[in-house]
């Protein structure tokens, strides 16, 4: 078997918990999406197009009639801004990843694959058959049960009724299990966490997001010491 | 063009716009010492901001529930197990606290 396809399948294979937790999530969109008017066709265009769970989210609670599209626009760039940083951090191990494949991996970033390749690139170069293992399965599941969801979601319930709308919270707990690596990514999280909840209370809108991960980055800085190599 | 389609096309380009300024923000940097550290920290700092209103300041049984989760998460279970003891320790906290 060729390294390549190897790497997808281990893609795949990460990616597989985050695909059962998506789908549910994805089906409540849809559903939302579906009770302001969006067609399923619109739907299933945005979540493709788009590719970003929180901003979508956000943008269903923004939605009226008639649609404030200059609105919108504003806020996906203002809920997603924190991806400047994303993309920023991911491209330095994208060296051995041929070039021309770089704008299709950033359409394709999303928080989760993301953070997988963020956690593999601790240990091992990052691949481009590792992040389209990851990264497609989460499109298709993604684009698939947003538009089930705006089809049929109605007829499935309150999904808190199920905890299902917990189901994204949990995701980022267990895998931010995995990128604890001394007591100081405790401060970190700390100070990540207080802040973000501070500005999601007193600050307008969704800058929240990008508070919390300058107040975690802030404190890693201050945290560092002089001649330490990680 | 409906003002839908506009919306929706109007969100992908920013979207896309801060996915590939990345690309472009770093390119010809050197990161060492503070800087690395920084964004080596980004990772589990975004991660931990998007969740953090959700599990502190929804109610007690988001917060207890966030804990449970957590303990599951650091005992290494897999990732499909500690969001089932997520979302079934929500709902039954949800029972208690309601």
């Amino acid at each position: 078997m060729s390294s390549t396809l190897r790497d997808f399948r281990q893609g795949v294979f990460d990616v597989l918990p985050v695909l059962v937790a998506a789908t549910p999530i994805g089906l409540l969109w849809g559903t939302l999406a579906a009770g302001k008017g969006l067609v399923p066709f619109e739907a299933w265009l945005m979540s493709a197009t788009v590719f970003a769970g929180a901003a979508q989210f956000v943008a269903i609670e923004v939605w009226r009639d008639p649609v404030p599209w200059v609105l919108l626009t504003v806020t996906a760039l203002i809920v997603n801004i924190r991806h400047v940083l994303m993309s920023a951090s991911l491209s330095r191990h994208m060296g051995s990843i041929d070039h021309r494949f770089h704008p299709l991996m950033m359409f394709l970033m999303a928080d989760e694959n993301w953070a997988f390749s963020e956690r593999r690139a601790l240990t091992t170069p990052l691949s481009l058959g590792y992040y389209f293992g990851l990264a497609l399965p989460m499109w298709f599941t993604w684009t698939t049960s947003s538009i089930i969801g705006a089809i049929v979601g109605r007829s499935f319930g309150d999904p808190a009724a199920f905890g299902f709308d917990f189901a994204f919270s949990a995701m980022f707990i267990g895998i931010l299990a995995g990128f604890w690596k001394v007591p100081r990514t405790g401060a970190v999280l700390g100070a990540s966490a207080i802040a973000a909840a501070l500005a999601k209370l007193y600050v307008p809108g969704a800058w929240y997001i990008v508070i919390g991960g300058i107040v975690g980055m802030v404190v890693a800085a201050l945290l560092h010491r002089q001649g330490e190599t990680s | 063009m409906t003002a839908t389609i506009l919306a929706i096309l109007g969100m992908a380009l920013a979207t896309y716009a801060t996915r590939a300024s990345g690309l472009y923000l770093m390119r010809g940097v050197v990161v060492t010492g503070r800087l690395k550290a920084a964004l080596d920290a980004l990772p589990p700092a975004i991660l931990m901001a998007v969740i953090a209103p959700t599990i502190l300041t929804t109610g007690i049984a988001e917060t207890i529930a966030a804990a449970l989760t957590a303990t599951a998460a650091f005992m290494r279970l897999p990732l499909v197990f500690t969001i089932v003891v997520g979302v079934a320790s929500v709902v039954l906290l949800r029972m208690v606290f309601s």
